[in-house]
């Protein structure tokens, strides 16, 4: 699996399947990129469940914190890990004692751990890193587009009007397999010494 | 559902933009609004906090705007854009999110001239300063390189005098030097070379130009990469520190590879304010659907136009990349093989009262401040778009008081050259 530049079609066939999503790191401060996320995500339709052992007892858009993956009561389909790269393992770890085991384990924007994510394909679980689940689902729908963003998808379809809670169609035209010329080049740069 | 690769044309008429969610409208529709109302008190804070994806006001977004940002981004490979009102307008944005008072930028010195007068002059009202070097010697960018150096600035294909600019070997210095390159492609558009492909961390455009194509709109466009670091060495502190205008905000920690452009977008436009009209929007975003064509018309007339200039008595020299002869011929031939773009020099053995009786003596080019029209355009750079620099400086930037620019239109080519022939020898 190459880290560096996912193809659209992976991530699309991930944000179509998943239902559930605990987010390990979520934050009720609304100021914070996780609190955005989750609450978008949730928005989109996706079961949200918030994972912060220092906000059990309280609950974040409606929806309880847990201490930890093992108190969630259902099986859950992505872990959503909202913490810096050198506190990835431990969650993987904890993800991987799962039963069943969840498909996929997603690492925020800036977060990578290598070692991390082998062990997880290695048990069988999918695994996106340095990527934002919201700013992903936002570019194949091209919400995103409103943002001057690159898309890379076409459509001649009307669009769809983004109310909130609607969930948007995935389905465009990819271009470019995924990923631009640019985003490559900066994977390249970023493995050269 | 197989991803596939849409070719140039393709994206040049479907970037961005998606039959209208309301009506249906297939053409892109010009949202000639101020403003969008909110769904409710929450969207509007998300909105306003960044949270949120959407419309809240036309100096920070509109549909229409958006449709040619996100086409402008597929044509040149980049991950966002931003649309602005002039070339000029995308300049002083960029530079306001890299540089505080006392940085530097390196830029070459063979440029737009009124580039050259905004980083000389306005730019130094900011403190912001200029390191000039020469693209012909890329020695002299290293050499020009500080500890207050931000970035690099360059043009593609430099105005006026048509060369070719070795954009990679500028790029491995910017990367050296752990600054972004920044490339104006105004003349080349991503049809003839696409910037980022060698190495541009950022690209600009006057839109006005070719992409627009037609002479009728101002506009100007910023594209992000999304190659740059912005945290690496806490150079770029408007990208990698916390905002206090957006709550603590990190841009590149919450943006990832587009939070330059978001960065140009929620702190320069929104507080600058050099929107660009949904109008003009709309005119330019019509002309980029036939800008393969007509850059193709474009280059193959500037050709025939520059090998009749060429074999002309009356003319001293012809500077177009696109000639076998020319001494940027072999850039020309790697960075834009599909031709060397529309706007050149050439230079009359009588001088400079030459050059004024050839413009009065044209019938169908016209004589005035401007490229990258449908119509032929003739200018003497000396005593307009360069007469603020000295003599050694116009020298330096490709405009000697000899000198004569052309930007070649999209009319019959044999009209043309019959226009020049009848101005040469009146």
């Amino acid at each position: 699996m190459n880290h560096d530049a996912y193809d659209d079609n992976y991530i699309r066939a991930i944000l179509n399947s998943v239902k559930s999503i605990a987010m390990v790191g979520a934050s009720p401060v609304n100021v914070r990129p996780s609190y955005f996320a989750f609450k978008y995500l949730a928005q989109r339709g996706y079961d949200m469940i918030p994972v912060n052992p220092g906000h059990v007892g309280k609950s974040l858009l409606g929806k309880p914190f847990v201490a930890q993956l093992a108190d969630i009561d259902r099986p859950i389909d992505m872990i959503d890990i909202f913490r810096n790269s050198s506190h990835i393992m431990p969650v993987v770890d904890e993800a991987l004692k799962l039963s069943p085991l969840p498909k996929v384990i997603w690492m925020q924007l800036g977060a990578r751990d290598d070692a991390a994510a082998e062990k997880a394909e290695a048990a069988g679980v999918k695994v996106v890193m340095n990527r934002c689940p919201k700013i992903e689902y936002g570019r194949l729908s091209s919400e995103i587009s409103w943002m001057g963003v690159n898309s890379r998808t076409l459509s001649s379809k009307r669009a769809p009007i983004p109310t909130q809670g609607m969930r948007l169609s995935l389905n465009r035209m990819s271009v470019g397999g995924g990923e631009t010329a640019a985003s490559d080049r900066a994977a390249k740069n970023k493995s050269e010494p | 559902m197989t991803d596939r690769h849409p070719g140039f044309s393709t994206l040049a008429v479907h970037a961005g933009a998606q039959p209208d969610p309301t009506t249906g409208a297939r053409a892109t529709p010009i949202y000639q609004t101020t403003s969008f109302v909110f769904n409710d008190a929450d969207h509007a804070a998300s909105l306003f906090g960044l949270q949120a994806f959407g419309n809240i006001y036309t100096r920070i977004g509109n549909p229409t705007n958006a449709v040619l940002e996100e086409r402008v981004a597929a044509l040149e490979g980049g991950t966002a854009a931003l649309a602005v009102a002039s070339g000029h307008a995308a300049q002083v944005v960029v530079f306001q999110q890299l540089l505080m008072p006392g940085d530097e930028i390196i830029a070459a010195r063979k440029l737009y001239g009124g580039s050259i007068n905004q980083f000389t002059h306005a730019f130094k009202s900011f403190g912001w300063n200029v390191a000039w070097a020469d693209s012909d010697d890329i020695a002299s960018f290293e050499r020009a390189v500080t500890p207050h150096t931000k970035a690099i600035f360059i043009e593609s294909i430099a105005n006026p005098s048509g060369s070719i600019t070795d954009i990679e070997a500028i790029a491995a210095v910017a990367r050296k030097a752990g600054v972004p390159l920044i490339v104006d492609n105004t003349l080349a558009t991503p049809y003839l070379i696409r910037p980022i492909d060698h190495g541009a961390d950022i690209v600009v455009h006057s839109l006005t130009k070719f992409l627009g194509g037609h002479g009728n709109s101002l506009g100007g466009i910023i594209v992000d990469a999304g190659t740059f670091d912005w945290s690496k060495d806490n150079k770029y502190p408007m990208l990698s520190e916390p905002r206090p205008e957006y709550h603590g905000i990190k841009l590149q920690e919450t943006f990832g590879n587009f939070a330059f452009a978001i960065a140009c977008r929620v702190l320069g436009l929104r507080d600058l304010g050099p929107a660009l009209s949904p109008f003009n929007a709309f005119m330019i975003l019509t002309g980029i659907e036939t800008l393969p064509l007509r850059m193709q018309k474009h280059c193959e007339n500037a050709k025939a136009v520059a090998e009749f200039l060429a074999g002309h008595p009356k003319v001293a020299a012809v500077n177009y990349a696109g000639l076998a002869s020319d001494r940027y011929n072999n850039l020309a031939r790697k960075y834009a093989p599909k031709g060397a773009g529309a706007v050149f020099t050439f230079s009359l053995k009588d001088g400079y009262d030459a050059g004024v009786n050839l413009v009065s003596n044209l019938k169908l080019f016209s004589h005035l401040a401007n490229v990258g029209d449908t119509r032929s355009l003739v200018i003497h750079p000396a005593s307009t778009t360069h007469s603020q620099l000295d003599d050694a400086a116009k020298v330096k930037s490709g405009a000697a008081p000899d000198v004569v620019r052309l930007s070649i239109g999209i009319e019959d080519k044999e009209d043309l050259i019959a226009d020049l022939e009848q101005a040469l020898t009146a």
